[in-house]
């Protein structure tokens, strides 16, 4: 999907963080491999520090959290508010949705359209363009888009590969209709056929959780881990870094849609370091543009990664002045996708840490 | 140093518990997994001063001494 959406803008911004940090050191002994070979992994991969929630928080507990801190800052009023759009991997339970949930919890009338999207890590990207459709017919009001994720829960502690470099998170994006605002150019791909990169094969309709899927085994890498656990191909998601997110924004940036120059930031999903720089000099995109320091620390928090590394690097500049940015995500699905947009002079933008 | 002496060496410094020199593949014979791989990049990258391109990063560059010192000249070429 290519397109173009105009008149749409986001006019704040809140990171939500759970204020326990896990530390890569204290977290070696856990693993199965030498120390010294985990050790060097540290500064390529970028493991230090990473975000977990408790076990019993969901991603509607920061929801919740989220959008009453703006509710009584005074950041949106909820007569305001036309739409929540939840993008997660983590739902609460099957039924009911995590946005009926967070719209009941923050008292938001029966007006309000309720939305979940089960995506990862374009989440961000799909949330704006459910967020601007949306828009389209909600005219007088503002879409709360909420990205966030407690994938901790589902990777195995033993699970070198994965659990160094995950982190739990949520956002709360607000995006609303502005006619002055720049056009926003909107590119998408989804490769359904190569999903078993990234999966959690136990919990669902295909294969319920039972006590089977929860048995801890060494599936052959060195990590052990449980079908009830997420598990990342990482060699596969690499090369597809490599290739189609590469391309797309190769050629993107070659076709002359938009040049390399013309952009101030370019906030991209973070998977780790070593694959964030790989593309980087692949694309030719300049260092000091990009940002690769939320997986060091917060962890990667799936779909909210893009909003938090704007919040965590740029907050200052994005309410001060208007930046031009490009922005990338490629993950689960496989889906990958990049987006042209201005972003800036935002009424509000904040990090906040709760007890979730 | 002799470069290739120099790739057993951080091999060793890798993983000190295989013999690489009497593997004929590191990555089948599984004394490379794609963690190490990752780590050895980054320690060719900073020896030699080249910049492995992504697409490189594949099993069979990684194979043997001669391949790995032969991914290193062909990054030097195209830096």
């Amino acid at each position: 999907m290519i397109t173009n959406f105009s008149g749409k803008k986001i006019s704040a911004m809140l990171g939500i963080l759970p204020e326990t940090i896990g530390h890569f050191d204290d977290e070696i002994g856990n693993y199965s491999f030498p120390a010294q070979q985990t050790m060097r992994l540290k500064k390529v991969m970028g493991y230090n520090q990473h975000r977990l929630s408790k076990e019993t928080s969901t991603v509607s507990d920061f929801g919740v959290f989220g959008l009453n801190y703006i509710l009584q800052n005074g950041w949106i009023k909820k007569e305001e508010i036309g739409a929540v759009v939840v993008v997660s991997l983590c739902p609460d339970y099957f039924v009911p949705h995590n946005s009926n949930i967070i719209a009941g919890n923050c008292g938001l009338g029966d007006g309000v359209i309720c939305l979940d999207i089960a995506q990862g890590c374009c989440g961000f990207l799909i949330g704006l363009m459910q967020s601007f459709m949306l828009l389209d017919h909600l005219p007088n009001k503002k879409v709360v888009l909420v990205n966030g994720d407690v994938l901790s829960h589902k990777i195995s502690k033993r699970d070198r590969n994965d659990y160094p470099l995950i982190g739990d998170a949520a956002t709360i994006t607000v995006v609303e209709n502005d006619a002055s605002a720049k056009s926003i150019y909107y590119e998408m791909h989804m490769d359904g056929s190569r999903g078993g990169a990234l999966k959690i094969p136990a919990g669902g309709f295909r294969m319920p959780a039972s006590s089977d899927t929860a048995k801890m085994q060494d599936l052959g890498d060195g990590n052990f881990r449980a079908l009830d656990h997420m598990h990342m191909d990482g060699s596969e998601i690499f090369n597809f870094v490599q290739t189609d997110v590469a391309s797309m924004l190769l050629n993107v940036f070659n076709k002359g849609v938009a040049k390399i120059e013309d952009f101030d930031y370019f906030f991209f999903h973070q998977p780790n370091r070593f694959m964030l720089q790989k593309l980087a000099e692949k694309v030719g995109i300049p260092k000091d543009k990009l940002f690769m320091n939320l997986v060091e620390n917060f962890g990667n928090p799936s779909g909210a990664s893009i909003p938090l590394t704007a919040i965590y690097n740029c907050r200052e500049s994005l309410l001060n002045e208007n930046k031009r940015c490009c922005l990338a995500a490629f993950g689960s699905g496989l889906a990958w996708g990049v987006m042209f947009m201005d972003i800036g002079n935002l009424d509000y933008c904040e990090m906040v840490e709760s007890n979730l | 140093m002799d470069e290739k002496k120099k790739i057993l060496e951080m091999l060793a410094e890798l993983r000190p518990e295989f013999d690489y020199e009497n593997s004929s593949n590191f990555v089948e014979d599984g004394l490379l997994d794609s963690f190490d791989i990752v780590s050895l990049t980054t320690m060719l990258e900073e020896y030699f001063k080249v910049t492995i391109d992504g697409m490189s990063i594949v099993p069979e560059n990684y194979a043997s001494v001669d391949a790995i010192l032969a991914l290193v000249k062909s990054s030097k070429g195209s830096n």
